[in-house]
């Protein structure tokens, strides 16, 4: 019987011929990361530990991305608890204000995941680098220490779910929206402690971009980790980018999956998720007019180069309602450049939105845009909780960002054609 | 030791957001984030639980983030265990590394009310309802898990295996 890629990559790093699901495997890890919410408490259990070093600088990773710049004196506290471990151990991949973006963005763009690599990262959303043909999984600051110390951890291999897209994506139909359904499909403990694997030749007509929002909210459905095998188009990527030789890895013919979904695309239409959770995925037109007064463009879903450009798209001779705050929120300094040579962010500018420098802020409720009671926010993150974004009393849309920069526009949720349909306002 | 408590109830697909909010993750001391447990859920529920207290939970309890100050903050309102029908993967890794007892009974789920009287023995799963005169009998935990949770989580077991603890 064969394996899925997520068994043998768990195989190869545990220096096993092959794993089931359900085993308990130690695998080594090729590189870890932390947050700065996340990694004081790391640095913590590392301490108490007792070891003197990490086990390879160059396998570990530090961005402070949530809260940074520092919002208060107590974040900014933590920001320096980070600081002092990174500069005692000489750490070489530490990235503060102004060369910080989101983590899950970032350390993708710097080379630091490859396919067939084991990734773990103290954030939940870790599962990001799946779009790679990397098995990269969440874990908390504990787990985190562990392999800081180790360069180990243990998994229980998860058993796969195979979700296949066929047929042409439709204008505005994106990435994010192709999960969002999957996720509104399966429910949010649909794939719990599974691995999802994102198939199809629609794939291939997602750019690279867009197929890390897809693994990036495999967490929403539960899963351990998302993954897609790596075609020329992700070689191609990471080539350029790999700091290590890497061994792509493929599922075999006869894997087996404990599951498979067949979507067809082509009828798809642009969806988003209405409060207050991920999973409550309906099409736009479905919600058209609910009043809005903010909305966020960015995150580590949807804050690439791409998002950019497909609200971009929409905003380009446009003005940002009256009653709405639209937030522009490029994930990294590099994202933001490119943002910068493309014209895109004289068009946001040019629209009345706010263009912040790279943080989580908004997604968490954390500052930068953080949301009253009864408020409501179209944004391109992964999570509408209660409270997730401010005021327990906010509600929170989950679209991608076409739909959130159409929302800005008029005022509302419509489906982007509606805005892009009218001639443009010079 | 058995652990004996009164049981407060809360719904499926808990998120560790709603056990903490995202604003207040600037600290990683168990007291400071249980003054604002379940602050976004039931503000009044904190003020609730007495140490030794038993949270019976739903489906999927703890899903969403990795934040580990989320069983830090139960930890830290003196949740001696939580019994749910499920668990989020994260959370169910962090709440053993940080000594928080996790039991897994759909059953017990289903049927304890809030407020009742509970009694459970942690190393048989077996859970007492001293209210209602009624027994069930969590999942057991997997050996693997249990080592860890005998080693007191993931940073002792560490330290045993790299023979920095007497095992």
């Amino acid at each position: 019987m064969g394996m899925t890629i997520t068994e043998k990559i768990l195989a190869s790093h545990a220096d096993l011929p092959r794993v089931e699901p359900g085993e308990l495997v130690e695998c080594r890890v090729d590189m870890l990361f932390a947050n700065d919410i996340t990694a004081p408490l790391a640095i913590q259990q590392f301490e108490r530990i007792g070891v003197d070093r990490v086990f390879d600088p160059d396998r570990v990773a530090f961005v402070l991305d949530h809260y940074s710049p520092s919002k208060d004196i107590a974040s900014a506290e933590q920001c320096r608890i980070t600081r002092e471990f990174v500069r005692k151990h000489r750490l070489p991949h530490f990235y503060d204000v102004g060369r910080a973006g989101i983590a899950h963005v970032l350390l993708a763009e710097e080379g630091f995941v490859a396919p067939g690599e084991l990734f773990v990262g103290a954030d939940s959303h870790t599962c990001n680098h799946g779009a790679l043909g990397a098995f990269a999984t969440g874990v908390g600051s504990s787990d985190l220490a562990a392999a800081m110390a180790t360069g180990r951890l243990w998994f229980r291999v998860p058993h796969t779910l195979r979700f296949v897209f066929r047929g042409t994506l439709p204008r505005w139909v994106t990435g994010k929206d192709l999960v969002l359904r999957v996720i509104g499909d399966i429910g949010v403990d649909g794939a719990r402690y599974a691995a999802m694997e994102f198939a199809g030749p629609v794939l291939q007509q997602l750019s690279m971009d867009e197929r890390f929002s897809v693994t990036n909210m495999a967490v929403e459905a539960g899963a351990k980790n998302g993954i897609m095998e790596p075609d020329e188009a992700v070689l191609d990527w990471v080539r350029r980018r790999a700091r290590r030789p890497f061994q792509p890895v493929y599922s075999d013919p006869d894997a087996t999956y404990a599951a498979v979904y067949e979507y067809d695309v082509t009828d798809m239409q642009p969806v988003v998720s209405a409060p207050p959770s991920p999973a409550n995925v309906v099409p736009v037109t479905e919600v058209a007019g609910v009043r809005v007064d903010q909305c966020f463009i960015g995150t580590c879903t949807n804050g690439r180069i791409e998002d950019l450009r497909q609200a971009a798209r929409v905003l380009a001779g446009r003005r940002v309602h009256p009653d709405v705050r639209l937030l522009v929120i490029p994930a990294t300094p590099r994202i933001w450049r490119q943002a910068l040579e493309e014209g895109l962010l004289q068009v946001f500018l040019d629209a009345g939105a706010a263009v912040s420098t790279p943080t989580c802020g908004p997604c968490i409720g954390g500052h930068m845009g953080v949301l009253a009671d009864g408020e409501v926010c179209v944004s391109t993150s992964s999570r509408n909780f209660i409270g997730r974004m401010g005021h327990r009393g906010s509600k929170v849309y989950l679209s991608n960002a076409a739909v959130a920069a159409a929302a800005a526009v008029a005022g509302k949720l419509v489906h982007p054609d509606e805005v892009v349909r009218e001639p443009a306002a010079v | 030791m058995p652990i004996r408590g009164r049981a407060h109830k809360v719904g499926d697909h808990i998120d560790t957001d709603l056990i903490i909010a995202g604003r207040y993750l600037v600290t990683t001391d168990p007291a400071q984030l249980a003054a604002h447990l379940f602050e976004d859920l039931d503000p009044e529920l904190r003020h609730r639980i007495r140490p030794g207290d038993v949270l019976v939970a739903g489906e999927n309890f703890g899903q969403g983030s990795s934040r580990e100050h989320a069983p830090l903050a139960l930890v830290g309102a003196g949740v001696a265990a939580v019994v749910a029908a499920s668990y989020a993967r994260i959370f169910y890794r962090n709440a053993f590394n940080n000594g928080l007892l996790l039991l897994e009974c759909p059953e017990a789920s289903r049927t304890v009310q809030d407020g009742d009287e509970l009694e459970i023995d942690p190393h048989t799963g077996e859970i007492r309802n001293l209210t209602r005169g009624q027994v069930y009998r969590a999942r057991p935990v997997p050996p693997f898990m249990q080592e860890l949770a005998r080693a007191g989580g993931i940073i002792p077991y560490v330290r045993r295996r790299l023979g920095l603890e007497a095992s």
